[in-house]
């Protein structure tokens, strides 16, 4: 009878994910998520409060994104799972927490990546000139987000080595612009105290600054989604620490570097309204091969940014599938290429639909509201996490110091970005706290109960305190 | 030139799409539930960590 049970399980061949990353793929990852919002997004924060709120929030949320950071890579070098903070939920929270992290990292990825082929899609169209119809903007987008569809269908060591390549490129443009407009040498190519002056430095005072925190969440959005790779790197306690802190180092020196060319170039009221900061930089040098390059740098960003948004939904929506928190139907893994191939192709139409009704605006403060939902979980589960398996209990790739000052730096930061976001879009708000109540309300009453409840705690871990 | 790109684009990503729902289906036909949904979470911690300090 054992024999049989046995031989019936062998017979099932089982097929994963491919553990094929490593570190310089998990910065490509976090990196190529984020980079974008130095092209884009972060300067609206200048017609909030200015320019110089425009800075302040660049350190501010900085300090944020550096304790999401430390937490995640504390968590995730532990619980090395596809999923990241879904799974991290779910064995530290609990399900309907879990639930309802998934959500938030499947909606901020999604409308990412929505936002990002529109902002190709406009990008182009303003250098296309006539003729360029509104066939010929459409297909803009279905071509980015079907082309990098196909290329996350196919594997994801090609699809990360892609990033890889494209988000240095974008990385370096903006390096090279920094050097091209003479930084050592104010007055010659950069104006910045002609620019920002003591009167119009803050013109809204410091409620503009607390406003400015809605869209200096754009200067990193995203660097917490290296831990979707958790289950295909090699080394998860080595990679996804060393990775996802050598992020964001590269993107708070990108971050300050992008606000200073800029602030140098553009009065505030431009700079708050206009949809291309480095773009137009680039072309207020003068210099045509400069404007050149920051026109391949923004595509190429928004490229990086929609190619691993659809990494990480896939992978959210996959690990929902193989919980059983939604049919199991999407926890197919390809036998082949290794990738969650249902899950791609379930979101492909979904991105596609969006992308062609919604406006760049909606679609920015949806993934905004998202992210910074999880952003206020990952503050409270760090601190169970530290309750339930105090250090020395199990073994973790990376301890976070100075704990549990992060978390609480967390919280704090993203309680006063709800403030900022409320006093902008306080219906969207509103609106998607009520969208995650209907779906709690869901889960908790009907899809529940076809979880196997005992198999969704994978993690070889001794009792928690307390229980 | 853009116009000639976009139009190129929509073809592409027309073959892609077709490719991708034609490998669905034949990944599917020729592989049983049982085999594409055996991923398990935790496998290679389960197998290879005990979680012993």
């Amino acid at each position: 009878m054992a024999k049989a049970a046995q031989a019936s399980s062998s017979a099932v061949q089982r097929v994963s994910l491919l553990r094929v990353l490593g570190p310089a793929h998990v910065w490509a990852l976090g990196v190529g998520i984020v980079l974008v919002g130095e092209y884009t997004g972060w300067n609206f924060a200048a017609d909030k409060g200015g320019t110089l709120a425009a800075l302040i929030i660049c350190w501010v949320i900085g300090l944020l994104y550096t304790s999401v950071a430390m937490i995640d890579s504390e968590v995730t070098s532990t619980v090395a799972a596809a999923g990241g903070q879904y799974a991290q939920a779910k064995h530290i929270v609990g399900p309907l927490m879990a639930f309802n992290v998934a959500l938030y990292l499947v909606f901020a990825y999604t409308m990412l990546e929505v936002s990002n082929a529109i902002l190709i899609a406009d990008t182009i169209k303003a250098y296309a000139g006539e003729g360029f119809t509104d066939w010929h903007y459409r297909g803009v987008i279905a071509t980015v987000i079907v082309v990098l569809a196909a290329l996350n269908y196919r594997g994801v060591l090609m699809t990360l080595n892609v990033n890889f390549v494209i988000t240095a490129i974008a990385y370096l443009a903006i390096i090279v612009l920094f050097f091209s407009v003479q930084p050592w040498s104010q007055g010659a190519v950069l104006k910045l105290g002609e620019m920002v002056t003591p009167e119009n430095a803050l013109p809204y005072g410091w409620i503009g600054v607390i406003a400015a925190f809605h869209w200096g969440i754009w200067y990193y959005l995203g660097i917490e989604g290296t831990t979707q790779a958790a289950e295909e790197v090699r080394s998860p306690a080595r990679s996804l620490p060393y990775g996802t802190m050598a992020g964001m180092i590269t993107l708070l020196i990108g971050a300050s570097l992008t606000w200073y060319i800029c602030a140098s170039l553009m009065p505030w009221q431009y700079l708050g309204f206009t949809y291309y900061p480095l773009l137009d930089a680039g072309k207020l040098t003068g210099s045509a091969a400069l404007e050149t390059m920051m026109f391949v740098a923004t595509i190429l960003a928004a490229l990086a940014s929609a190619n691993g948004c659809i990494n990480d939904a896939a992978r959210a929506w996959f690990s929902l599938g193989r919980d059983r928190y939604l049919p199991q139907w999407f926890s197919a893994v390809h036998p082949r290429y290794r990738t969650p191939y249902r899950s791609i192709l379930f979101l492909l139409p979904i991105a596609l639909a969006f992308a062609f009704i919604a406006n760049l605006g909606q679609a920015i403060t949806f993934s905004i509201l998202s992210g910074i939902l999880q952003y206020t979980f990952m503050s409270i589960n760090i601190i169970k996490f530290r309750q339930k398996w105090p250090l020395g209990t199990i073994r973790r790739g990376y301890t976070h110091p100075f704990h549990p000052l992060p978390a609480i730096v967390l919280f704090i930061l993203c309680v006063v970005t709800y403030f900022a976001i409320f006093l902008g879009y306080g219906a969207q708000l509103t609106a998607m706290v009520v969208f995650y109540i209907v779906m709690s309300l869901w889960f908790h009453f009907y899809r529940y109960r076809y979880v196997r409840r005992g198999d969704q705690f994978t993690m070889p871990w001794p009792k928690p305190n307390g229980y | 030139m853009w116009i000639t790109v976009v139009n190129i684009g929509w073809a592409v990503s027309a073959l892609l799409v077709a490719w991708m729902v034609y490998d669905w289906f034949r990944i599917d036909s020729t592989y049983s539930e049982a085999t594409l949904t055996s991923s398990r979470e935790g496998e290679i911690e389960a197998a290879s960590e005990k979680h012993k300090l």
